[in-house]
């Protein structure tokens, strides 16, 4: 009888492919923060008015913290199905280390929900007058800052997958973990927009990116096994 | 089911022991004291009356949950201090089926292939096929009937070549057809020397393996 054991990257790979797939065939799940997004960035519009001055100037906070908002909406999933539906059992019990799982869990997750929300920013930055100069930054905060929130959300929404309310529980958690990522992020696009240096800050947002990535999936398998022992 | 008795001679001798298993769930005492020995083929039924703790048993035996008390020996060595080994070779079947709605048959074991030790010497359509399931291949989950989503759950157990199999009410919504089809894997496996534990109401009439049944 001939066994064959998986290489981790064949583990990662399926199941990136699997939620993927999951996600693709979930299309209103996937548009729903989008929608948000759009709207909550319209609604600053409609209330401080058509003024290019005004808008300028709250430009960066305005998207940044409608993409936080959105990017919370999409969490409360990330283990919520598997665990209904018996699928978080079986990733407990694979032979293989449960913390590639959920980074393949986590790396899905950006890239289902962040990757849109990138785009749209871009668009909606035009919209709300954002200058030329600063939509470059704007791209580089959001490609270092969106996973920060994938890695810390996953740690949270592995906290309280299955609590009864855990969606606004979740949300309540994670937004003040999101401050140094939002403080950072817009002080970027801010002084991009004034014409200042912004070295510094992408190296914090970076530097925050590399703790996250290197704590967050170990966070995350700890508490999965605490919620489902 | 052909596969595992070729395998007979290539097996070490398998045991799977619990002592002194204690479980309190919300001040309850579900049981205390409760304690077995299974050797290979042998099968162990664990029936009782809803709420007894048949699930919460099963599920610290695989090594979901803890004991309150009591440690759980596969191949005499501890579960807990040898995860990884015993994961290789375990399976469990839960009462929820542990597949995706969205996915079909085959994306459904392909996943489940992908985090185990597989069998390399059946192909994932032929597993569907020996479960029934053959014209499902590409059909959701979603659309599958609710037996037949409890088919493609233990369908898993083929996929992988585990010698201890904890299953859990694997009866529930199969016809005549697919609890006969249970029953013989379930004698094929311990003919192969396989270790099963089962929770069920049903009576398994599986003939010539030692059967042991604790009644919670």
């Amino acid at each position: 009888m001939q066994m064959f054991h998986n290489s981790t990257s064949t583990v990662l790979i399926a199941v990136l492919k699997r939620d993927l797939v999951i996600g693709l065939r979930h299309r209103s799940e996937l548009f729903n923060p989008l929608v948000f997004f759009f709207i909550v960035v319209t609604m600053f519009v409609l209330a401080l008015g058509p003024y290019e001055t005004t808008l300028r100037q709250v430009a960066p906070a305005v998207i940044w913290v409608a993409a936080l908002l959105a990017s919370t909406l999409s969490l409360d999933m990330m283990f919520h199905s598997d665990l209904d539906d018996g699928s978080l059992e079986q990733f407990l019990l694979s032979p293989h280390p449960l913390i590639i799982i959920v980074v393949a869990k986590i790396l899905a997750h950006w890239l289902l929900t962040a990757a849109p929300l990138i785009v749209a920013a871009l668009f909606l930055g035009l919209m709300v007058y954002l200058p030329q100069t600063a939509i470059m930054p704007l791209l580089l905060t959001l490609l270092l800052g969106t996973p920060v929130l994938s890695l810390v959300g996953a740690v949270l929404a592995a906290l309280t997958v299955g609590l009864r309310g855990s969606g606004i529980l979740l949300t309540l958690l994670i937004l003040p973990l999101y401050i140094p990522v939002l403080i950072f992020s817009v002080a970027t696009v801010d002084n991009a927009a004034k014409g200042l240096a912004i070295t510094g800050e992408l190296y914090f947002l970076g530097a925050i990116l590399v703790l996250a990535a290197t704590l967050a999936p170990l966070a995350t398998t700890s508490s999965l096994r605490i919620r489902l022992g | 089911m052909e596969m595992h008795e070729t395998e007979q001679q290539h097996r070490v001798f398998n045991s799977f022991s619990a002592n002194a298993l204690t479980c309190i769930r919300n001040d309850v005492v579900l049981f205390s004291g409760l304690g077995f020995r299974l050797d290979c083929g042998e099968v162990l039924q664990i029936q009782g009356p809803n709420g007894s703790g048949k699930t919460s048993l099963l599920r610290i035996l695989c090594g979901l949950a803890l004991p309150d008390d009591g440690a759980i020996l596969w191949n005499e060595k501890n579960i807990y201090d040898h995860r990884q080994d015993y994961f290789k070779e375990m399976s469990y079947i839960g009462h929820v089926n542990g597949i995706k709605m969205e996915l079909t048959a085959l994306e459904n074991l392909t996943i489940a292939g992908a985090l185990a030790v597989t069998n390399q010497s059946i192909s994932l359509p032929d597993i569907l096929e020996k479960m029934g399931l053959a014209e499902h291949e590409n059909t959701p989950a979603r659309k599958l009937s609710s037996g037949q989503r409890r088919r493609l759950a233990l369908a898993r157990l083929l996929i992988t070549d585990t010698r201890l199999w904890i299953l859990d009410e694997p009866l529930t919504s199969l016809d005549d057809y697919g609890r006969q089809l249970m029953r013989d894997m379930i004698t094929a496996h311990a003919a192969g020397n396989g270790i099963t534990v089962l929770a069920t109401h049903d009576l398994v009439d599986i003939q010539r393996h030692k059967i042991t049944m604790i009644n919670l």
